[in-house]
């Protein structure tokens, strides 16, 4: 969060404020860490990269005149002999907003100084991305079995798995680097980089608890854009 | 520097409750939205509740997760404003996937 006091002077709050800040000679965004700043500007691009994916697909189903195929079937479990619909992408949701969750919390007690409640937070978060990633491992050869091509399915319209594997594949990345990156943030915690202010491999920045907070906010995106695959993709 | 932390402090965390809240409402609202197609609502009832409960979800995720309630306005309008383009282009593409579908079935099944 941006510290109105950090540059040293009262900044103005609200729009008067942006328009000041803005017009200002210095920096624009003022108390925000550049890192941070900078990741938000990576989000933003993602942001557009997912939504051409997105659009592409709301194009590709609009304009199709075979059947879609109905998600709720194709994405169904046969647990116990009973038929769930979206079973799997229940759990894969909650299994993601849990680890959103955790991955929150790590960033308040960074910035408490709280280097073990920090850490373990970051590693649950890390298991969470990983259980996330299995289980879509799981969907995948699940379909392949069941014959999904990126050409063809056996439910309908052939373009539904070539968006599918698209989609949702570009997302799994996303998941996946997470979950190396946390796995590495989980390291540098526990081994108390960000309290001793150790630069890290590929920057002369001091480590400092803010990048719990960068960290954080790739790991809230890569659950934000899930929210919209799984209303557009899967519930739609 | 120590000086400086002393007042990121202050400005940086808030109490474990608010994020224990927005948690405890992600479940509620993801639930939800599963029970929309648990009990197989269809048509506009559907869509709207579907809009509805993701764009709460994805709200919420940034504003509290992210910590944009809490941002700068400047920070803010400039992550947010570009989003009217998208929706722009979801506008545009509409218009387009409409005149294929047309098209499709003037020439393929009605024969032209």
């Amino acid at each position: 969060m941006s510290d109105p006091k950090i540059e040293g002077f009262d900044l103005k709050p609200g729009f008067s404020g942006m328009a000041k800040d803005t017009a200002s000679d210095q920096t624009m965004f003022k108390g925000v860490h550049w890192g941070k700043a900078m990741m938000w500007i990576f989000l933003l691009s993602d942001t557009f990269i997912f939504s051409c994916f997105l659009i592409s697909y709301m194009k590709g189903r609009g304009s199709t005149m075979v059947e879609w195929p109905n998600a709720s079937e194709v994405f169904g479990l046969h647990v116990f002999g009973v038929d769930v619909p979206l079973l799997l992408i229940a759990i894969m949701t909650f299994v993601l907003i849990t680890s959103s969750g955790t991955m929150a919390l790590a960033v308040k007690y960074g910035y408490e100084r709280n280097k073990k409640m920090c850490g373990w937070l970051i590693l649950a978060t890390a298991i969470g991305g990983l259980t996330f990633v299995g289980m879509q491992a799981f969907e995948w050869s699940k379909l392949i079995h069941e014959g999904v091509r990126p050409w063809e399915n056996p439910f309908g319209a052939p373009q539904f798995g070539s968006f599918f594997f698209m989609i949702t594949g570009f997302h799994g990345t996303h998941v996946t680097f997470g979950v190396i990156f946390l796995f590495i943030y989980a390291y540098k915690t526990f081994a108390g980089h960000y309290d001793e202010g150790k630069r890290g491999w590929f920057t002369t920045m001091k480590g400092d608890y803010v990048e719990i907070e960068i960290l954080g906010l790739y790991w809230h995106f890569v659950d934000l854009v899930w929210v919209f695959i799984f209303a557009f993709f899967y519930l739609w | 520097m120590n000086n400086n932390n002393e007042k990121e402090q202050q400005s940086t965390t808030h109490k474990i409750g608010i994020y224990l809240w927005i948690w405890g409402l992600l479940f509620v609202l993801s639930f939800f939205s599963y029970m929309v197609d648990w009990y197989q609502f269809q048509g506009m009832l559907r869509w709207s509740l579907i809009l509805f409960f993701m764009f709460l979800k994805a709200g919420l995720i940034m504003a509290f997760f992210m910590h944009l309630f809490w941002e700068r306005y400047a920070l803010v309008n400039v992550l947010l404003w570009p989003m009217t383009a998208i929706a722009c282009f979801i506008f545009l593409m509409v218009s387009e996937f409409k005149y294929t579908v047309f098209t499709r079935f003037f020439y393929f099944v009605v024969g032209g």
